[in-house]
C-alpha cells in the first residue's frame, strides 16, 4: 500500500535547487539580455509640458529610449482596468508611459534600454522633462475634503461610493439598549517581497514568437495583456513564471508597465531585454495597501449581542484604480467575521490621492475589516464591563447555522456571501486554551506586583478563500511510470510543487518521488487565473485531484482489459495496478501508458511494445471513438462560490512603563483551513503571515509628506521585522472542518497569519494601558504620546471633579 | 527612438577567487561585486534584495566573513577568497549542514533571501558550533526574510549545528 501523503509533513521538493543556488528567478535568466531603467516622476502631481530625450543619444551603450510618443497601437491606450464594477463610476488607469500628466512620485515617464543597468541609469540623467506643477492631494482627509482634485474630471476625488446592507441598521441602533460611535484609522503598508518585480523577454523573429519570463502571480494574465497590447495573437506569446521571490499580492497586478515595455523593446530591437526593479523603485512604483479611515456605529444589548451595525469607511486607492474595488469590497463584507449581526449597513468611499496605486496585499482588505469589527467587539466589552471573549461568543454564528448567508451581501466574486462551514465556538475554546486566557488575570497581578505592565488581546476572522472562477489540472503518466503534472497558477514560495504532488500521489497511488509538478507556464497550461486570495490549494489542488482521478479511471480501464479483470476489482499502489487478492496479476502504470498509445514507429524499447501491430484489436480502430492516445487526465475546478476559512489569534504583550516599548511575550494562532495537505507548509504560511502582521501592527507605514514624497523608501527607513521583532515560538493549533464545496475539503491558508494582527495588537496594548487604541500601527513614541494625552485628560477630569466638589 | 553602434564604458581586468575557482573578468570599475558574481561569472545564487546593505540577501563570505556583496565593488574583491551559496555544497554534490537543515526544518519559502541566510549561518556555526536558541537568533539578526517569520530559520540554525557536529564526529 502506498503511504498516504495528504496531511503529512513532507519536506519540500523545491528546496534542493533553492538551497544550492540553482533557483532561477527572472533576473537569473537570459544572460546577455539588454537591461533597462525607467525615468520616474519626481513630482506627485504635475502636467508634463515637454520631454527632451536628445541628450540620451550621447550616452554610449544606450540602444533605445521610449516615451509616450513612441508607444504604438494599443500600447498608447491607458492600461487595462482589470476588474470593472458598476459602483466604480470614475475608474482611472495610467498609461504605460505617462501622457501629459503624472499623478504620483514614481509614475513611469520614459524607458531606456542599454547594454546594462548602470548605463541605462546614466542615460536617465540626460532626459529633460519640463513640468507644470499641480497641487498634490495626499492622505484621506485631503482627498475627502477635495479642495484639490487628483483627476480634474473626477468630482470629490471619489472613484466609487458603494453601499450594501441587510435589515435596518439605523433603526436597530436607534432602538438599542446601548450604542457606541467609534472612529479608527489604519495606515498603509506594502507587500515588499525580497525580490522586486522583474521581466525578461525574447522575440524570435524567425518564428514570430515572444517568450516572456516574469515574476508574477499570474502568467496567463500577463500573457493576455502582452498579446493584447502588442497586437499579437495569444498563440504567439508564451509567459513562463520562473522561481518567484515572494509576491504577497503586489505581483498579481498586471500588467505592470514594464511587463509591456520589455516585450515591446525586445521585439523592436530583436534582442533579449530585461527589467529588474531596484528597491527604491519598488517602494515608489509598485503597489501599497491598507490605508483606511473607519467610522462605526453599533447598537447592542446587555449581553453584548449586536443588534445593529453601521459602518462608513474611506479607502485610499492611490492615483489609479487598475484593480477596481476589490480591496474595499472585501473590507466591507469580511468585516462581519464569525459574527451574525441581524442588521448591517456599510458604505465606503474609494478616494484618489497623488500616491502610488493601492492593490491587494496579503489579506487584501481583510485586516482593515477585522480591525474595525474586533475593535468594536472590544469597545462593547469595555462598555459593558464584560469579558472580551464572552462578547464575541454571544455574537458567533453557530455550527448548526451553516451554510450561513450574511444577509444578501455580495462578496468580491460577485456571488452571495454564504459561509460554507466552520466551528467558531470550538475555535474559541482552542484559542483560550492555547493562550491560557482564563489564567491571565492572575498573571497580570503577578506582573503588576513586579512593576510590569502586560496585556492580552484576542481577535477572530473569517476569510473567503479559493475564489473562482476556475483553475485546471493536467496529469500525464509517462511510459517510464513518471507522472508529470501541470497547473496554470504560479508559485511564489507556497510549496505548490510539493503540496500538489502529495495530492497526486494519493489520488493516483504513485510514489511521491515519481511526480513532477510544473506551475505558471502558459505552454503547459494556457487556461488559468493566478495565485492570490488563498486560492491555490483550493482551486488547483481540487483541479489536480479531479485530473488525477480521470487519469486513474483511464488507467484502470486499460488495466482491466490487459488483466482481463473487472475495473472494480483493481487497486493502484506504488504505481502498480493489481487485481485485489491476486498477487501475480499486476501491471505497471508505465506499461499502461505504453498500451494507451498505439504507435506507428518503434523508436525505443517501450515504443516497440506499443506499435499498432502489437497492441489493440485489429478489428477496431487503433484509437477508439471517444478515446484519445496517451495516459492523461485533465480537468477544471470551478466552484459556485468561495469557501470560508477562519481563525483566532491571541497575543500577550508587555509595554515598558518608561520607554513605551512593546514586547511580544506570547503569540497563539488557532485556525481552520479545512483538510490539511501539508501541516508543515501551512504552519510556515502562518508564521510568515504573523511576522508580516507584526510589521503592519507595530512598525510599517508609508511616510508620505504633504508633497507626496515617500520619506521612507528604503529598507533603512521602512521597518520590516527582523527575527528580533517577531515572537520566538508562535503557538499554532489546527481545527479541520472540511469544506463541502470541493473534492478534498480544502480551504485556503495563505493569508490567515496576517489578517487579525493589527486588531489583536490593538486589543492587547489597550488592555495593558487602559485607554483606547484607535490608530494602527503604533510605535513606542506614539504610545508614549497617547499616555501623556490620557494622563493630561485624567488630571483635567480630576481637577474638574475637585473644583465642582469645592 | 532607437540608436545604433553602442559602445561600452572604460573597463579594467579583475581576478576573482570564488568557491576555489579563479575567474578573470573585465568590468567597469563601478561594477558591484554582486553584479560581477551574478552576471559576469554566472553565479546567480547570490541575490540582490535592496542594494543598500540592509536585507542581507546578497551576503557572501569574504575570507570567511559574512559580507554584503552589494556594498563592494568587484575591483575591491581581488586577492580574497569569496564563497557564495554555490560554494557551500559539499564537493560530492551533497548538501552542507546548513543547506540540509533548511530543507529539514522548512527554513525557506520563496528562497530568495535564503542564500544570504545560508552563508551567514555557515560562518556562524563555524565560529559557534553549539549555539543555543538566543545565539541562533543573534546569528540571523542582520538578514531580512519576508516569508518564513523566522521561526523555522531559527530551528534551521540549531539543526545545522547539530548536523555539523555529527559530520565532524563521523
Amino acid at each position: 500500500m502506498t503511504t498516504k501523503m495528504m496531511g503529512e509533513r513532507v519536506p519540500r521538493v523545491e528546496d534542493d535547487r533553492l538551497v544550492t543556488g540553482k533557483g532561477r528567478y527572472s533576473d537569473d535568466l537570459v544572460p546577455g539580455a539588454l537591461e533597462t531603467a525607467v525615468l520616474r516622476s519626481p513630482h506627485a502631481h504635475a502636467r508634463i509640458v515637454s520631454i527632451d530625450v536628445e541628450a540620451v543619444l550621447d550616452v554610449h551603450g544606450v540602444h533605445a529610449v521610449y516615451t509616450y510618443e513612441d508607444l504604438p497601437g494599443p500600447m498608447a491606450d491607458p492600461l487595462p482596468l482589470l476588474i470593472p464594477h458598476p459602483a466604480l463610476t470614475h475608474g482611472r488607469t495610467q498609461y504605460a508611459l505617462a501622457k501629459d500628466e503624472v499623478n504620483y512620485v514614481g509614475e513611469a515617464i520614459a524607458f531606456v534600454v542599454a547594454d546594462n543597468r548602470y548605463i541605462a541609469e546614466d542615460a536617465l540623467e540626460h532626459i529633460e522633462v519640463e513640468y507644470d506643477f499641480l497641487p498634490p492631494v495626499v492622505g484621506i482627509p485631503a482627498a475627502r475634503a477635495a479642495q484639490e482634485l487628483v483627476h480634474e474630471d473626477v468630482p470629490g476625488n471619489r472613484a466609487a461610493t458603494m453601499h450594501q446592507s441587510f435589515g435596518d441598521a439605523d433603526a436597530a441602533i436607534r432602538d438599542a439598549t446601548h450604542t457606541l460611535s467609534l472612529d479608527f484609522t489604519i495606515e498603509r503598508s506594502a507587500s515588499m517581497p525580497l525580490e522586486g518585480r522583474g521581466t525578461v523577454a525574447r522575440w524570435d523573429e524567425d518564428l514570430k514568437r515572444l517568450s516572456v519570463w516574469t515574476s508574477t502571480q499570474t502568467s496567463t494574465g500577463v500573457r493576455a495583456a502582452v498579446a493584447s497590447k502588442l497586437g499579437l495573437d495569444l498563440g504567439q506569446v508564451d509567459v513562463i513564471t520562473p522561481d518567484v521571490g515572494g509576491g504577497f499580492g503586489v505581483k498579481i497586478m498586471h500588467p505592470w508597465p514594464e511587463e509591456l515595455l520589455v516585450p515591446l523593446a525586445a521585439r523592436s530591437l530583436k534582442r533579449p531585454v530585461k527589467f529588474t526593479e531596484d528597491r527604491r523603485e519598488h517602494f515608489i512604483s509598485a503597489a501599497h495597501e491598507r490605508g483606511q479611515e473607519q467610522h462605526v456605529d453599533v447598537g447592542f444589548d446587555d449581553d453584548g449581542r449586536i443588534t445593529g451595525l453601521s459602518v462608513h469607511f474611506w479607502h485610499d486607492n492611490g492615483a489609479y484604480t487598475p484593480y477596481g474595488l476589490i480591496v474595499p469590497i472585501i473590507t466591507s463584507t469580511q468585516l462581519l467575521g464569525p459574527y451574525k449581526p441581524p442588521n448591517y449597513s456599510v458604505t465606503f468611499e474609494s478616494l484618489y490621492t497623488n500616491t502610488v496605486i493601492v492593490t491587494p496585499y496579503r489579506g487584501a482588505g481583510r485586516p482593515q475589516g477585522v480591525y474595525a469589527m474586533e475593535r468594536t467587539m472590544d469597545a462593547i466589552a469595555a462598555h459593558l464591563g464584560k469579558d472580551r471573549v464572552q462578547v464575541r461568543e454571544a455574537n458567533f454564528i453557530q455550527p448548526e447555522d451553516f451554510p450561513y448567508a450574511q444577509g444578501d451581501l455580495l462578496f468580491q466574486d460577485g456571488r452571495p456571501l454564504i459561509y460554507d462551514s466552520g466551528n467558531y465556538p470550538e475555535l474559541m475554546d482552542k484559542a483560550k486554551a492555547l493562550i491560557d486566557w482564563s489564567d491571565f488575570e492572575a498573571y497580570r497581578e503577578e506582573a503588576r506586583a513586579a512593576g510590569r505592565k502586560v496585556g492580552i488581546g484576542i481577535a477572530c476572522y473569517v476569510e473567503g478563500t479559493g475564489v473562482g472562477p476556475y483553475e485546471g489540472g493536467h496529469v500525464h503518466i509517462e511510459t517510464s511510470g513518471k507522472v508529470k503534472v501541470s497547473t496554470g497558477l504560479t508559485s511564489q514560495g507556497q510549496g505548490h510543487e510539493t503540496a500538489f504532488a502529495q495530492i497526486v500521489a494519493d489520488e493516483l497511488g504513485v510514489p511521491f518521488a515519481d511526480i513532477e509538478v510544473v506551475t505558471g507556464d502558459t505552454r503547459r497550461s494556457p487556461y488559468s487565473v493566478g495565485t492570490f486570495a488563498s486560492r491555490a490549494a483550493v482551486m488547483s489542488g481540487s483541479a489536480i485531484a479531479l485530473a488525477a482521478r480521470n487519469a486513474r479511471q483511464k488507467a484502470l480501464r486499460i488495466a482491466a482489459q490487459a488483466l482481463e479483470a473487472d475495473v472494480d476489482d483493481l487497486e493502484i499502489s506504488e504505481g502498480i495496478v493489481r487485481v485485489k487478492g491476486v498477487p501475480q496479476s499486476e501491471i505497471a502504470l508505465g506499461t499502461l501508458a505504453v498500451l494507451s498509445n498505439p504507435l506507428r514507429y518503434a523508436f525505443d524499447e517501450a515504443s516497440r511494445a506499443a506499435t499498432q501491430f502489437i497492441v489493440g484489436d485489429p478489428l477496431q480502430p487503433p484509437v477508439g471513438e471517444d478515446d484519445e492516445p496517451g495516459l492523461e487526465g485533465k480537468d477544471y475546478y470551478s466552484p459556485m462560490r468561495c469557501t470560508f476559512a477562519s481563525g483566532i489569534h491571541a497575543v500577550i504583550v508587555e509595554t515598558d512603563p518608561e520607554t513605551a516599548e512593546i514586547t511580544i511575550l506570547r503569540y497563539a494562532v488557532v485556525h481552520d483551513c479545512g483538510t490539511l495537505i501539508n501541516p508543515k507548509i501551512v504552519e510556515g504560511q502562518i508564521h510568515g503571515g504573523v511576522a508580516q502582521g507584526v510589521g503592519g501592527a507595530l512598525y510599517e507605514k508609508m511616510a508620505y509628506d504633504e508633497h507626496g514624497q515617500l520619506q521612507n523608501a528604503s529598507f533603512m527607513d521602512f521597518l520590516m521585522p527582523y527575527v528580533t521583532e517577531v515572537p520566538d515560538g508562535i503557538e499554532v493549533d489546527h481545527l479541520e472542518t472540511p469544506s463541502p464545496l470541493n473534492p478534498l475539503g480544502l480551504k485556503g491558508a495563505g493569508e490567515a497569519g496576517v489578517i487579525p494582527t493589527s486588531a489583536v495588537f490593538a486589543s492587547a496594548i489597550e488592555d495593558a494601558e487602559g485607554f483606547p487604541i484607535t490608530a494602527m500601527p503604533i510605535s513606542p513614541s506614539e504610545l508614549h504620546a497617547l499616555r501623556l494625552t490620557h494622563e493630561h485628560d485624567r488630571a483635567r477630569d480630576q481637577d474638574t471633579i475637585e473644583r465642582s466638589n469645592s | 527612438m532607437t540608436m545604433s553602434e553602442p559602445t561600452s564604458e572604460e573597463t579594467v581586468p579583475v581576478r576573482l577567487h570564488v568557491n576555489g575557482v579563479t575567474h578573470d573578468i573585465v568590468v567597469p570599475p563601478r561594477r558591484l561585486l554582486s553584479d560581477a558574481l551574478r552576471h559576469d561569472i554566472g553565479l546567480t545564487g547570490t541575490h540582490v534584495g535592496c542594494e543598500h546593505g540592509v536585507c542581507g540577501a546578497c551576503t557572501i563570505l569574504v575570507d570567511g566573513a559574512p559580507s554584503r556583496a552589494c556594498l563592494m565593488f568587484a575591483v575591491g574583491a581581488q586577492d580574497v577568497e569569496l564563497t557564495t551559496v554555490e560554494g557551500l555544497t559539499h564537493e560530492d554534490g551533497s548538501l552542507s549542514p546548513v543547506q540540509q537543515a533548511f530543507k529539514d526544518c522548512h527554513g525557506l519559502q520563496c528562497g530568495f533571501c535564503t542564500p544570504g541566510f545560508l552563508t551567514t549561518i555557515a560562518a556562524g556555526i563555524r565560529d559557534n558550533p553549539d549555539p543555543d536558541r538566543e545565539d541562533a537568533r543573534d546569528m540571523i539578526a542582520g538578514n531580512l526574510c519576508r516569508c518564513t517569520g523566522y521561526q523555522n530559520i531559527v530551528a534551521s540554525v540549531l539543526r545545522a549545528a547539530e548536523i555539523q557536529r555529527e559530520e565532524e564526529a563521523s
